[in-house]
This record gives C-alpha cells, sequence and structure tokens, in this order.
C-alpha cells in the first residue's frame, strides 16, 4: 500500500475527538507513512513509542500529534517475534531515539537505523530483556560483585 | 626570575571528557551527564539515565488495577497527585467508570496545589544551581521552602499526607473539602500570591540572573516538536499547547485557564512561564474554592478483593498536565484484573532528551543553568 493511501485510511478511521486509538500499517510502509504524516499532514510533534508483547509478535506504537488540528495519531507496527526487527524513525522524529532505545531495552527489538541503540534503563551489560513476559518478576538482578584490590606487597 | 615580560602559551589540550553525576548536586537527582568539552565549551554532552529505575512497568503487569494508584505517586514525586490522576483517568476511561463532578473538581484543586508545590521546589533548585550569582542561592531555596511548607501543611489537614497524597481513587476522591478548609485555601493562596513578588525580585529581577539565563539553552520551535518536549519548555518556545486546554480533564473544560506562553525559548523564558504559572494556579485554586459543586466524592469504594475487578479489553490512552508537562497513560487490557501492558509516557523523560542537542556549544557553566530551567525529575525520567 502506497503511503498516502495509507494516510487516507488513516485518517478515514480517525474521529474528531483527541486521543483516538490507533491503526495497524504495514512494517515496510513505517517510514514513508511517518514522513508523510509528518511533512504533508502537519503530524510534527512526537508524542510516545512503546511496545506490547502478545504470543507470537510484538506491536511498535508511535504516536504523533498535529498541534494545529490538536489530534493524535497511534501508528502501530507489527514485528515477528523470531524476528524482532523494525525500521527506526529516528531520523523522522527526533523524539523517537530514546523511546526506541527504551523498547529495545526492555522488550529487545531491534531498530533498524537507530543513531545510537544502546541500553538505556538498564545496565549496559544486563542479560536480559525485562518487560517480556517470559521474564520472570524473580529474576536476581544479577550485580557483579566488586572485586577487592589485591594487598600491596610488604605491607 | 629575570623581570622579562610574561609569556602567555595557549595550548590545545584536544577533547577532555568530564563526567558530570550520578552524584552531582546539580543534576536534581540520580542523573549522569558526560560531557566533552574542548576549554570551557561544551562539543558533545551524552546523558547516562536509568539509575533509578525500578521497574514500574513490570511492577504494573503484577497488580490490579485497584492497587496501582499509589505506586505511580512515586514516580514523579515533586507532583504525586498528577500521576495518579493520570492513571485513574485512563482505567476511568477504560471501564467507562463515572466520576462524580465534586471529584473532578477536588481532582483539579490538589492538582493546583501539587504544582504550585512543584514550581516552588523548582525555582528553589534553580537558586541553588546558579549559586553565587544569587547570593549563595541558599536564600532564594528557603524562601521558596518556607511558602511550599505552608502548602504541605495544608495538604495534611487535607489528606493526612504531606507528600503522596494517595488522593485519587478509581471512581472519585479520598478525601472531602469543608467549609473550613476552603476558608484555609483561600488564606494560603492569598499568602503565597504576596510572597511572589519577592521570590521574583530574588531571581528574576536580579541582573545577573538575567545574564545567567538570557539566550543560554535555546531550543527552537522545530527542534521542539521533532523531540517531543512538553509542558511548560514546550510553551516556552512558542508553542501553545497545554493538555489543561487541548484534551480538558477533570474539571478544566470549567475552569478559566490563561496558557503561558514565550516565544524565546531560552532558559530565562522557561523561568518566566513556569513563575506565571504560578500565579495561574493560585487563581484556580481559588476559582475551584469558590465554586465547588456539592454531590458525592465517589462512585465506587476501592475493593475488598481487587483481584475480583475485571475490565474490558481494549486499549486506552489518557494524559493530564503535569507541572514539567503531558504525563500519560497507555494501557492495553486483555479483560483482566490487571494491565496487560502499561507504558508511562514520562514528561522528564521527554524533556531530557533535548540535552543532547542544545548544550553543545555552550559554557560549563551554562549545564547547570539549562538542566534547571529544564526542570526533569529523575523519578519521573527512569521509572
Amino acid at each position: 500500500m502506497p503511503a498516502p493511501e495509507i494516510v487516507a485510511s488513516l485518517e478515514a478511521r480517525f474521529s474528531a475527538t483527541p486521543y483516538t486509538l490507533g491503526v495497524e500499517i504495514p512494517a515496510a510502509s513505517l517510514l514513508t507513512a511517518l514522513r508523510a504524516l509528518r511533512d504533508v499532514h502537519g503530524y510534527r510533534y512526537y508524542v510516545l513509542g512503546t511496545g506490547t508483547e502478545s504470543a507470537t509478535s510484538f506491536e511498535i506504537t508511535h504516536a504523533v500529534r498535529n498541534l494545529e488540528s490538536n489530534d493524535t495519531l497511534f501508528v502501530k507496527v507489527v514485528v515477528p517475534k523470531d524476528a524482532p526487527e523494525v525500521d527506526s524513525i529516528a531520523f523522522v522524529y527526533a523524539g523517537a531515539e530514546w523511546q526506541e532505545r527504551e523498547i529495545w531495552d526492555l522488550f529487545g527489538v531491534t531498530f533498524n537505523g537507530h543513531p545510537d541503540l544502546r541500553r538505556i534503563l538498564m545496565p549496559d551489560e544486563y542479560p536480559g530483556h525485562p518487560l517480556r513476559k517470559s521474564f520472570a518478576m524473580d529474576t536476581p538482578w544479577g550485580y557483579r560483585k566488586a572485586e577487592a584490590p589485591a594487598p600491596e606487597a610488604g605491607s | 626570575m629575570s623581570g622579562g615580560p610574561i609569556e602567555v602559551v595557549e595550548r590545545d589540550f584536544g577533547e577532555l571528557a568530564l563526567n558530570m553525576g550520578p552524584q552531582h548536586p546539580s543534576t536534581h537527582g540520580v542523573l549522569r551527564l558526560i560531557l566533552h568539552l574542548s576549554g570551557e565549551t561544551v562539543v558533545k554532552a551524552i546523558p547516562v539515565i536509568g539509575y533509578l529505575h525500578r521497574g514500574v512497568e513490570k511492577l504494573s503487569e503484577h497488580l490490579a488495577y485497584d492497587q496501582l494508584a499509589p505506586v505511580y505517586e512515586r514516580d514523579d514525586y515533586l507532583a504525586p497527585t498528577a500521576n495518579s490522576n493520570a492513571y485513574v483517568l485512563a482505567v476511568e476511561r477504560l471501564g467507562a467508570i463515572a466520576v462524580p463532578r465534586r471529584a473532578q473538581w477536588l481532582r483539579a484543586f490538589v492538582s493546583e496545589w501539587q504544582r504550585v508545590s512543584s514550581h516552588l521546589v523548582w525555582l528553589g533548585t534553580l537558586g541553588l544551581d546558579l549559586g553565587g550569582a544569587l547570593g549563595g542561592g541558599t536564600t532564594l531555596y528557603m524562601y521558596c521552602f518556607r511558602e511550599r511548607e505552608k502548602l504541605l501543611d495544608f495538604l495534611e489537614e487535607l489528606t493526612g499526607t504531606r507528600y503522596h497524597t494517595n488522593f485519587n481513587l478509581v471512581g472519585g476522591v479520598r478525601y472531602d473539602l469543608d467549609p473550613a478548609m476552603v476558608a484555609k485555601s483561600n488564606a494560603l493562596a492569598a499568602s503565597i500570591e504576596a510572597a511572589l513578588p519577592e521570590l521574583w525580585s530574588m531571581s528574576g529581577g536580579n541582573p545577573i540572573f538575567e545574564e545567567r539565563t538570557r539566550n543560554v539553552g535555546v531550543i527552537s520551535k522545530d527542534l521542539a516538536m521533532g523531540v517531543g518536549i512538553t509542558g511548560p519548555t514546550l510553551r516556552a518556545s512558542g508553542i501553545a499547547f497545554d493538555v489543561r486546554k487541548a484534551a480538558p480533564y477533570d474539571a478544566y473544560g470549567e475552569l478559566p485557564l490563561e496558557v503561558i506562553t514565550r516565544t524565546a525559548g531560552d532558559a530565562e523564558a522557561r523561568f518566566q512561564v513556569r513563575m506565571d504559572e504560578i500565579a495561574v494556579s493560585l487563581k484556580l485554586v481559588k476559582a475551584i474554592a469558590d465554586g465547588l459543586p456539592s454531590g458525592p466524592i465517589f462512585t465506587r469504594k476501592p475493593l475488598k478483593n481487587p483481584k475480583a475487578g475485571k475490565l474490558p479489553k481494549g486499549e486506552v490512552y489518557a494524559a493530564v498536565e503535569s507541572p514539567r508537562g503531558e504525563l500519560g497513560f497507555h494501557i492495553v487490557s486483555d479483560g483482566s484484573a490487571k494491565p496487560y501492558r502499561l507504558k508511562i509516557n514520562a514528561p522528564s523523560f521527554k524533556n531530557l532528551q533535548i540535552v543532547p542537542h542544545i548544550l553543545p556549544g555552550g559554557l560549563v557553566a551554562d549545564v547547570v543553568a539549562i538542566l534547571g530551567s529544564l526542570d526533569p525529575v529523575l523519578g519521573d525520567v527512569d521509572r
């Protein structure tokens, strides 16, 4: 589906009340759709990015807002769990950079083309992705034990 | 030594990486900044966050809806009621739970008082950040905390708690306002309003303060929108967006609300917006106290067995204007008594993201002034 049609379908399903929730678009059209939303339709304000896990996939949600008409659009893409990868929109909306880092950190979804995809909330060397449903609440934190310095010779 | 002319040699030492925080007094909590410096000029700034990450979103998936509101009051600890307000709004929208009109007014009442309290803490700590420029800095801090102390006493009398008021519950509020408290609220508003010129003369009226904040940390309109900064920080860049006006919740649709904006986008503009917001909030609490409708304050009591309180399947987003900006809760429900997924759209997280964009090119001394003007709360950033 080309970008103008996506936007048209987005707008067709959009009602006048603020904060109407989302529409799903194909992952391959994410960048074109958001560029069109930003440049053509005035959705220049980035609201939030979040992820939701389901049995077989991750749902990535980006919310953008048109500050003139005061409409907020929730744009969703679904990525399969066995290959959790999606295009980064950090170059379209600078505000997505940290939100995408957070989703990578907590869910383990890779964002292709992200300028600086590192952990943001958890420690850099942390092994898991805590917001996955398979991550148990009682998982140990896994702090590293500080190594005691060796005693100086002759003292 | 001979008495020849003193030769000044300027050497280029290259870039110096300076680690500021996480235990630095002017980072307002546990924020770490890695500053790359060339002399006194910041070349690159990398914020490192997560030191206060408590996994609130994960915890949310393991507690029932009725148990969660007090948990979020610990997120943004300078305006706890705003957090629980946004959360209960989202749950009420999802479950189509009615809220009495009086409760909606009372929610706005406590939110506005906490906005005043939060802005007073911000002003005091900004004074500390700018330090020597303001007569040691602690003077302004103490004057702000003197006013805030009266306010906390008032909230304690109203709710039993000075801080984490636990005021909001799903379907209403917990505590009612009696005529004696209304009188106290009006007297308190008048006394804080009388103190505002004094606070202003110690900060905005000071020429050194002007020098430290004017044209410092300028955020342009385009950058503000792309990064998605919010609240007073956004309004100081000339964008008149306020959730209270744009998507009225609680009683804000019926209240005379003035949206304060400035166009300069620098630290001074952010200071002015917050100062004016204190006055606006004081007007609002007076308007609420005078026009408070009568009636019940809740439609449903907290359940004895919270796990029985199931909500319909669906997805919802509700936001409030916290003192730091748009604070939203995005809840995905699978029809059980616990959220399937809950995302907190934290204003401080979004505002802090502007830091790598505006620090480069400025001086080291400006870093603390800019951070202070952004007013991040690290509990809100890291959740």
